[in-house]
């Protein structure tokens, strides 16, 4: 069964110059085991000199299956699995497979759930990016901004313990709501976040924005033109810094995001530096976005009360038959689903995440395909590496802001 | 429905027969396996669905009549609507063209397709497989291939799993 089979040039042949046949240029591998590709990503090099000719990317290390092992589970212990695929943006990833679930089998969320909902994704976005902010500094030989980061990377996910017990894979958003509501020292940590952390984005500004080092090593290196990153479907902060003001929060609102007032930010400059400058713009953005959910955070319940779907509470449990049959149910069954497919996109740390789920009248998930952005904005590395020095490269794979966990699912 | 949408709709209907299905407020669009690289052609130019925002596939096996479906997210962001197409293939190793000249990041997408799927796109530049190690044998999402485990290594079956690992032995 195990025949072993050799790759050889031929099959990349077509992906590699004349000049690497005949001796000229040097192909050399990078990764799967390299500190700055941030995770196991292998990249084939043709080399001429110093200067990158061609840059084929080899992913698939850290594929783990779970679109298959989705299949296999019910809706809701489905929803434990997708913390694991983008871990730096654990809760949305939860928030998309839940909102599919909700579309899927027309399931209520109440508001006061959607506003939790919308604080702790945007607390999320803030915290990936701080670790995006100080790997690429890192990479960049700025050592202070990546213990800066982490920091304060720190004290979001303090907050996400305090709520679903776990500092990154709590599963905390459950179909129809949430797992618990929020405990009562969250509102108070939340504030404090919000009135210490203005000081610390201007602290990495100080640090880098006019940075002579730093500009000299991310102007004009990678640029992205605003065709090509339509062309190539590129989302997120890579296409809002090659000039497409574009947020699936503004442009196809959900959960509650048209009740909060924000900017897109915008560049057109498509080079590395303006990445970092609309990245940067976005941290200071969701704040405003979290201080006004925060400030008319509603009353109320925090999981839909359709208890076809969503389990009762436990202290109903001891006293009525319905509330027990139900739990029995969902917990061993699970619910059933439709025929028919639904997809459904929001707008994470790293551009569109998608979600089709299919399901076919029973508990247990048909298809469940993830659009993941890194996946998709990987692709043009090596478009922006083409010219390149090998130092620059590193910049270019910090720059596109990859989770590994999310291009290999 | 948006207007946009139902003006794409109503033309595709007309000029290329496709059906249209709507579910849950998802317009998908049924199209027959060689039209696929017009259908997408006149979408992005005509209609300005100029993103390509996923593609993927769906087994229904054991049903072969249709066996697959492949699926395409097209996104327009001058008018901020989305729609799906589906193309039903027949069969257990079935093929269709790609639409990589349209939308070039259709590369990878219909690479992984073939991966997890065996579904062959005609034209693509670089059929390789994408996630699962070159050498694999069989494509892991299709609804016949089993959810399987790797046995644990214990000091008791240690020389038997050891046998089957496929690494270079003396």
């Amino acid at each position: 069964m195990f025949e072993k089979t050799e790759v050889t040039l031929d099959e990349l042949r077509h992906l590699i110059s004349d000049r690497a046949v005949e001796g000229d240029t040097v192909l050399l591998n990078m990764g799967p085991q390299h500190p700055s590709t941030h995770g196991v990503l292998r990249l084939l090099l043709e080399l001429d000199g110093e200067v990158v000719i061609n840059c084929i990317p080899d992913i698939g290390f850290l594929h783990t299956g779970i679109e298959k092992n989705m299949e296999a589970k019910t809706y809701e212990k489905a929803d434990v699995m997708t913390d694991r695929l983008d871990y730096l943006n654990t809760v949305g990833n939860n928030l998309v497979y839940c909102m599919a679930v909700e579309k899927l089998v027309e399931l209520d969320v109440p508001l006061r759930a959607q506003a939790i909902r919308v604080i702790l994704t945007e607390l999320q976005r803030i915290a990936s990016h701080l670790v995006w902010l100080g790997t690429h500094a890192l990479d960049l030989a700025a050592m202070s901004v990546f213990l800066y980061c982490f920091r304060e990377r720190e004290m979001i996910l303090d907050i996400l313990e305090m709520c679903g017990g776990q500092r990154m894979m709590a599963t905390y958003f459950r179909p129809g709501g949430l797992w618990r509501d929020v405990p009562v020292e969250f509102e108070d940590a939340v504030r404090h976040f919000l009135k210490a952390f203005p000081a610390r984005i201007d602290e990495y500004d100080a640090l880098l924005t006019k940075n002579p080092l730093f500009l000299e090593r991310t102007r004009k290196i990678g640029v992205l033109s605003r065709e090509d990153a339509i062309r190539w479907g590129v989302t997120g902060p890579i296409q809002r810094a090659s000039g497409v003001a574009h947020d699936l929060r503004k442009a196809q609102p959900y959960s509650g995001y048209e009740q909060y007032d924000f900017i897109v930010p915008v560049q057109t400059d498509g080079d590395t530096y303006a990445r970092y400058l609309v990245r940067m713009e976005e941290m200071r953005q969701s704040l405003r976005i979290v201080q006004q959910a925060l400030d008319k955070l509603p009353y109320g319940p925090v999981r839909s009360n359709n208890r076809k779907f969503v389990p009762p509470p436990r202290s109903e449990l001891g006293t009525s038959m319905e509330a027990l049959i139900h739990h029995f149910k969902l917990w061993t069954e699970g619910f059933n689903a439709p025929k028919g497919g639904v997809y459904v996109a929001v707008e994470s740390p790293r551009g569109e995440l998608g979600v089709y789920l299919e399901g076919n009248g029973g508990p247990n998930p048909h298809r469940v395909y993830w659009r993941t952005p890194s996946f998709v904005n990987l692709q043009i590395l090596p478009i922006l590496s083409k010219g390149h020095l090998v130092a620059d490269l590193v910049a270019l794979i910090g720059t596109v802001d990859i989770v590994l966990g999310d291009v290999d699912r | 429905m948006n207007e946009q949408l139902q003006n794409a709709a109503q033309a595709l209907k007309e000029k290329f027969g496709t059906e249209m299905v709507e579910f849950r407020g998802d317009v998908t669009l049924i199209v027959s396996s060689e039209k696929i690289v017009e259908v997408c052609r006149t979408l992005r130019d005509e209609f300005g669905f100029e993103l390509l925002a996923a593609q993927t596939a769906v087994d229904y096996w054991p049903e072969l009549e249709p066996r697959f479906h492949v699926i395409y997210q097209l996104y327009s962001l001058a008018h901020s609507v989305r729609i799906g197409l589906q193309v039903p293939l027949q069969g257990n190793a079935p093929s269709v063209a790609t639409i990589e000249s349209i939308y070039p990041n259709a590369n990878w997408h219909e690479r992984e397709i073939w991966d997890m799927f065996g579904i062959r796109f005609d034209g693509h530049s670089d059929l390789r497989r994408i996630l699962m190690p070159y050498d694999w044998e069989g494509h892991p999402l299709r609804k016949d291939y089993p959810l399987g485990y790797e046995e644990v290594q214990f000091t008791f079956n240690y020389d038997e799993i050891d046998r089957r690992k496929p690494y270079a032995k003396e």
